[in-house]
């Protein structure tokens, strides 16, 4: 037990905590900013699916990561425009829409798997490339925190960036504003001239772009190939880490590393003589009572109003 | 003809996108098949010409009606509970274990395990209904997240306690003879659950559209504020519709274990509970339209199968297909230009006879 402590309390754990949040939080961003607009993606699952699959499928097929890069943001930003425009211009209610494509991921990226290696269950076969490790300089000799931050995939880094840049899109550019007006009083901004629908078309195309980065990392970062179904709720848990942070760059930030903490305790308990299936339930459980907790919370304080 | 078709605008829509579908299909099927016409042929007509395959077929649609209709109850609540998954296997595992552990004679014996597996699913829709009505917290995200956890337990339910450990791999001891669904046509597997589904719609159908509880389902699915002012008890409602969907799908999983497994033996999730929600979208969330669209889907499903089996394209394309309908039925938009061109001319006739 006490060798346990003693491996969550190092580096290592801290390290491994900024791998695991990373395919949590660059979701989370694209939950949030799409939240902020009043329309919700909760289609990121399937939007980090299909992008982890096309960019290990073109990163084998060509062995170039620029391609592979932009195979994957391609297909996260071409399907969160499908998805917008099913609900900005054919009308449906966006909940059911995502339902569908995530659905149609699931499907869609074993059927082309199937079609590229002639398996159904992983691209093992295939020889897929993984995005680089970045050795920091400088930060690299402070103790403990260089161990930390030094030496992690550049899409890690790349997550950091995201929320920087979701807060410079939201609090310093037009689009911010307007993404802001439209989220608040859709109404209230369109008597100002502002285009809602386009508004909440480019914030959707946003969360499509950060939930392929997410998608990328996990299939050529995190691990190194495409398994079925791979994303295994991490859209839904970012769903609940925007919500918790109120969509805003810091609070999603912070809740997605708790969220990025529980996940790593739970890989780091894997060895106690637990049965592996409580094991393998931490992440959910503990995202549905932060859940839980955030919801009454924010009961409390609309009482008070 | 305009009038039928103004009339029946919904159905002829939802037949239209099914059309889609299949003809996307048979597109696909084209582009990667080595012998096209052999790959076709067994897609659309493999589940109807063999007695076992059209037994499947139909055995196959049982789960997914019971599904469907848990789903309906909560989107006919405007309630986005798709926790029938969870349910459904967690209810499963849980009426397994009871029924195993049991012993008592086969008319007690049945309605229990069913009821156990019922009343887990119930308290698995309940859950996120609480959350909802008393926080207005996601019942979406937490009927997705309980889904997962609902999966584990179930699975460590069966692996610690109710393993058949002399068996190969990953099942329950068998069920009890007196915990089982019997055949109702000998040399088959259609079971009794298929006819207990069948009623199961028709009960819905009455408790939607012909009791107070389901108008005030409609109603705050319809317009929640409106119920609300109108003195409906909308908290029972939310929480109402979901803990029925839990219920609807506990007992259709089971009722699959007692019919044709007679253990448990699903290592992974069956996914019923996302077939439902298909169904439910596919069926614009009406009980007996449900039911039609679950052998619908059950009948791609089993196309699927043998496609996979027959020829070199994988089943996931009916996935891919099922989408692509769902997606566009829910578009509101989509063939809505036509309804209208119809409506104008049609007043504008009427106009010129008065």
């Amino acid at each position: 037990m006490s060798a346990m402590l003693q491996s969550i309390l190092s580096a290592q754990f801290g390290f491994a905590v900024l791998r695991v949040m990373t395919p949590l939080l660059f979701p989370a961003v694209g939950v949030a900013i799409s939240g902020l607009a009043g329309s919700v993606n909760i289609a990121l699952e399937g939007i980090m699916l299909c992008s982890a699959c096309a960019g290990v499928l073109v990163s084998a097929f060509t062995q170039s990561l620029w391609l592979a890069l932009a195979a994957g943001l391609a297909t996260g930003i071409g399907l969160a425009a499908l998805l917008g425009f099913f609900h900005l211009r054919l009308k449906a209610d966006i909940i059911l829409a995502a339902i569908a494509m995530n659905m149609m991921a699931g499907g869609l990226t074993i059927f082309v798997l199937f079609l590229a290696t002639g398996e159904k269950g992983s691209s093992s076969s295939l020889t897929s490339l993984v995005f680089p490790l970045v050795h920091l300089p400088l930060v690299r000799r402070i103790p403990v925190l260089g161990e930390i931050l030094s030496g992690q995939n550049v899409l890690v880094y790349g997550a950091f960036l995201a929320v920087f840049l979701y807060w410079l899109i939201v609090f310093k550019t037009p689009l911010g504003l307007r993404i802001r007006a439209v989220g608040q009083n859709p109404d209230a901004a369109q008597s100002v001239g502002i285009n809602v629908n386009r508004t909440r078309m480019w914030a959707l195309l946003l969360s499509g772009f950060f939930g392929a980065l997410g998608g990328l990392y996990l299939a050529m970062g995190y691990v190194s190939w495409f398994a079925r179904d791979m994303t295994a709720g991490r859209g839904w848990i970012a769903i609940a880490a925007a919500s918790l942070g109120n969509n805003m760059p810091l609070g999603t930030f912070l809740s997605s590393l708790l969220f990025g903490v529980v996940n790593s305790l739970a890989i780091y308990l894997a060895p106690l003589a637990v049965p592996s299936e409580f094991i393998q339930m931490i992440p959910y459980v503990a995202t549905a009572l932060a859940l839980t907790g955030y919801s009454i919370q924010a009961a409390r304080r609309r009482r008070k109003l | 003809m305009e009038k039928f078709i103004l009339k029946y605008f919904n159905l002829l829509r939802t037949i239209i996108a099914v059309l889609i579908g299949i003809v996307i299909s048979v597109f696909l099927i084209f582009l990667i098949s080595r012998d096209p016409g052999f790959s076709l042929q067994q897609f659309l007509l493999g589940p109807l010409l063999s007695r076992s395959r059209f037994s499947s077929m139909v055995e196959m649609a049982s789960p997914i009606i019971m599904c469907g209709l848990a789903i309906a109850l909560a989107f006919q609540a405007r309630q986005f509970n798709v926790g029938a998954e969870g349910a459904l296997y967690l209810g499963a595992a849980v009426g397994t274990g009871f029924a195993v552990s049991t012993a008592m004679p086969g008319f007690l014996h049945l309605p229990l395990t069913l009821l156990v597996a019922g009343g887990v699913g119930a308290l698995w829709g309940f859950l996120p209904g609480l959350l909802k009505a008393r926080w207005r917290g996601s019942e979406l995200v937490a009927s997705l997240l309980l889904n997962y956890v609902g999966y584990y337990l179930g699975l460590y339910l069966i692996n610690f306690h109710f393993r058949d450990k002399n068996a190969g791999y990953l099942v329950s001891y068998q069920l009890p003879k007196s915990a089982w669904l019997a055949q109702f046509i000998p040399n088959t597997r259609m079971h009794w659950g298929i006819l207990l589904s069948l009623a199961f719609a028709v009960l819905v159908f009455l408790f939607l559209y012909h009791t107070t509880s389901g108008y005030e389902i409609r109603m705050t699915g319809a317009n929640e504020k409106f119920a609300r002012f109108g003195g409906i008890n909308v908290f029972k409602v939310v929480v109402l519709s979901q803990l029925l969907l839990g219920l609807l799908a506990g007992i259709g999983g089971m009722s699959e274990v007692m019919g044709i497994h007679r253990r448990f033996n699903w290592q992974s999730s069956p996914g019923y509970g996302w077939d439902g929600v298909v169904v439910a979208i596919i069926g614009r969330n009406h009980p007996l339209l449900i039911v039609a669209a679950s052998f619908f889907l059950a009948y791609l499903r089993v196309g699927g199968q043998v496609l996979n089996l027959m020829s070199d394209v994988p089943a996931e394309m009916v996935t891919v297909i099922q989408s692509i309908i769902i997606l566009l039925i829910t578009a509101e938009a989509f063939l809505a230009q036509w309804r209208y061109r119809i409506t104008v001319r049609q007043a504008e006739s009427r106009g010129e006879a008065a």
